[in-house]
């Protein structure tokens, strides 16, 4: 029997607001409170926020915190100042992605690893399988909540409720955290998203979340939207961020995946070997970005197809509200990852014309 | 904007969320407030063709939201005489109004007397 899922602090709001709630990764979490496309598009045109608690938080401490790090992510973090973070990934030995994630380099030697919801237990035992004794883990995922604010009005949003004296939000640069009082709430402040958007992820301690989370929808007038998982998804694929357990697992690699230049070789980590390999001789197939010609949406698991055969299968499908086609990522070989290829796509017995595409599929204009 | 629950009391229903409206011979498809709520935003109709044969519990075409595809189910048998080309172009209108603006298809029946098999609106809502 599946376990009963898990409730964030924010739970009691999500259904005040009359949000449709679906089991994801073990949570109980909003997939939309108005409609996907909806909030989609409040994110896009001014902003939405995003309870997205569910997520995992690492602090790694100790003397030993950074050679653990050092061994077990495929980024440099000996390239990150105090304040600044990085996007990165916990490899196994075959250089597959065990989980991606975001590590930031806190004040008083605190590294913070924020990790993918359905991958905590996982992560944790990799780490601890280091078994590095001058380096302390602790999940601190209990305690933690986490809220997304992620849209072009976002930054004029929260100057209204972040402290005086301190330099303006919008000043801060993509992949930096700051430590700040955000509506009465003392948070950890990222400005990193998943949504393309420019914006802020904002933790806090649980017991407060509420507070903050009223604290910014009280701002209405900006047009903020509380926004759910569905949006969250369909704002991630039209920028072709993967999401691992489908884009990315852990029989792929971050070079096939086309995520290589997050990695940083020349050191040696967990999996660097066969990373090394694949720099110098290249892969056998890499993750594309695939835009339906006609009117149809492609999904996860449908078929790619090359002059009839069978080369591949979508990884993540849906229909872009921004671009009103049907998108998708998906592994093929090597020779059909030139973007202007055009492959096509078993669409329920339908063959429909798909070409391969550079990422991101939409792209705000200047 | 969502229509409100309702199952009109003139329509008979299939048990996978499908209503018929029958006019002499000829009946319109659609589907329930609750397959479209349970689907979400329609963002995209399938039809069949105009001329083609749908079958009794058969598909005759799909529905799709941003998260999931549904086949849409033929209550009765017959042949299809015209597709809701509104519907092809906004497929919000199957959220908006399912019973209305929203239909699917229309289709002249094999056998008219077919329907009585179907459930009335009392006889549906009580499978939700």
């Amino acid at each position: 029997m599946a376990p009963t899922p898990r409730k964030t602090p924010l739970h009691d709001r999500h259904v005040e607001l009359g949000a449709r709630m679906v089991d994801f990764a073990g949570w109980e979490m909003p997939v939309y409170y108005v409609g996907i496309n909806e909030e989609h598009r409040a994110v896009r045109a001014r902003a939405g926020l995003f309870d997205v608690s569910h997520m995992g938080q690492f602090e790694i401490t100790g003397t030993g915190a950074e050679g653990l790090l050092r061994k077990a992510l495929a980024s440099d973090i000996d390239r990150l100042d105090e304040g600044q973070a990085q996007y990165s990934f916990l490899l196994n030995a075959k250089g597959g992605i065990i989980d991606d994630l975001i590590v930031y380099k806190l004040p008083n030697k605190v590294w913070l690893l924020v990790v993918n919801a359905g991958n905590i237990a996982i992560d944790l035992a990799h780490l601890k399988s280091f078994k590095h004794r001058a380096a302390t883990i602790t999940d601190v995922s209990d305690e933690t909540a986490m809220i997304a604010l992620q849209g072009p009005v976002a930054m004029e949003l929260l100057a209204d409720i972040w402290p005086k004296k301190t330099a303006a939000p919008e000043t801060g640069k993509p992949f930096t955290i700051v430590e700040r009082v955000v509506a009465g709430v003392p948070s950890r402040v990222a400005y990193t998203g998943y949504t393309g958007e420019p914006g802020v992820e904002i933790m806090c301690a649980a017991d407060r979340a509420g507070d903050l989370w009223d604290g910014i929808l009280a701002r209405r007038e900006h047009g903020v939207v509380p926004s759910g998982l569905g949006a969250r998804d369909t704002l991630r694929l039209e920028v072709g961020y993967p999401l691992h357990g489908h884009d990315i697992n852990p029989k792929t690699t971050p070079i096939e995946a086309s995520l290589g230049r997050f990695v940083h070789l020349g050191r040696e980590f967990m999996g660097s070997d066969v990373l090394d390999k694949q720099a110098a001789k290249g892969v056998k197939r890499r993750l594309v970005g695939l835009k339906i010609v006609d009117r149809a949406i492609p999904r996860e698991g449908y078929p790619i197809l090359s002059g009839g055969e069978k080369i591949g299968t979508i990884t993540s499908g849906t229909l872009s509200p921004s671009i009103d086609r049907g998108i998708g990522l998906g592994y093929v070989p090597e020779m059909f990852a030139k973007p202007g290829t055009v492959l096509q796509v078993d669409i329920r017995g339908r063959l429909r014309d798909a070409e391969v595409v550079k990422l991101p599929f939409y792209k705000k204009e200047a | 904007m969502p229509a409100d629950e309702s199952y009109p009391a003139d329509l008979r229903y299939h048990h996978d969320h499908d209503w018929v409206r029958v006019a002499g011979d000829e009946a319109t498809f659609g589907i329930t407030w609750h397959a479209q709520d349970a689907l979400g935003e329609v963002v995209f109709f399938e039809p069949p063709t105009v001329g083609g044969r749908v079958e009794a519990d058969g598909s005759y075409g799909s529905l799709e939201s941003v998260k999931a595809v549904s086949d849409v189910i033929a209550p009765l048998a017959g042949t299809v005489t015209a597709i809701n080309d509104a519907v092809v172009e906004s497929p919000e209108l199957v959220n908006e109004a399912p019973y209305d603006a929203g239909w699917l298809i229309r289709v002249k029946l094999d056998d008219v007397a077919a329907v009585e098999a179907l459930l009335d609106a009392a006889a549906y809502q009580a499978t939700l």
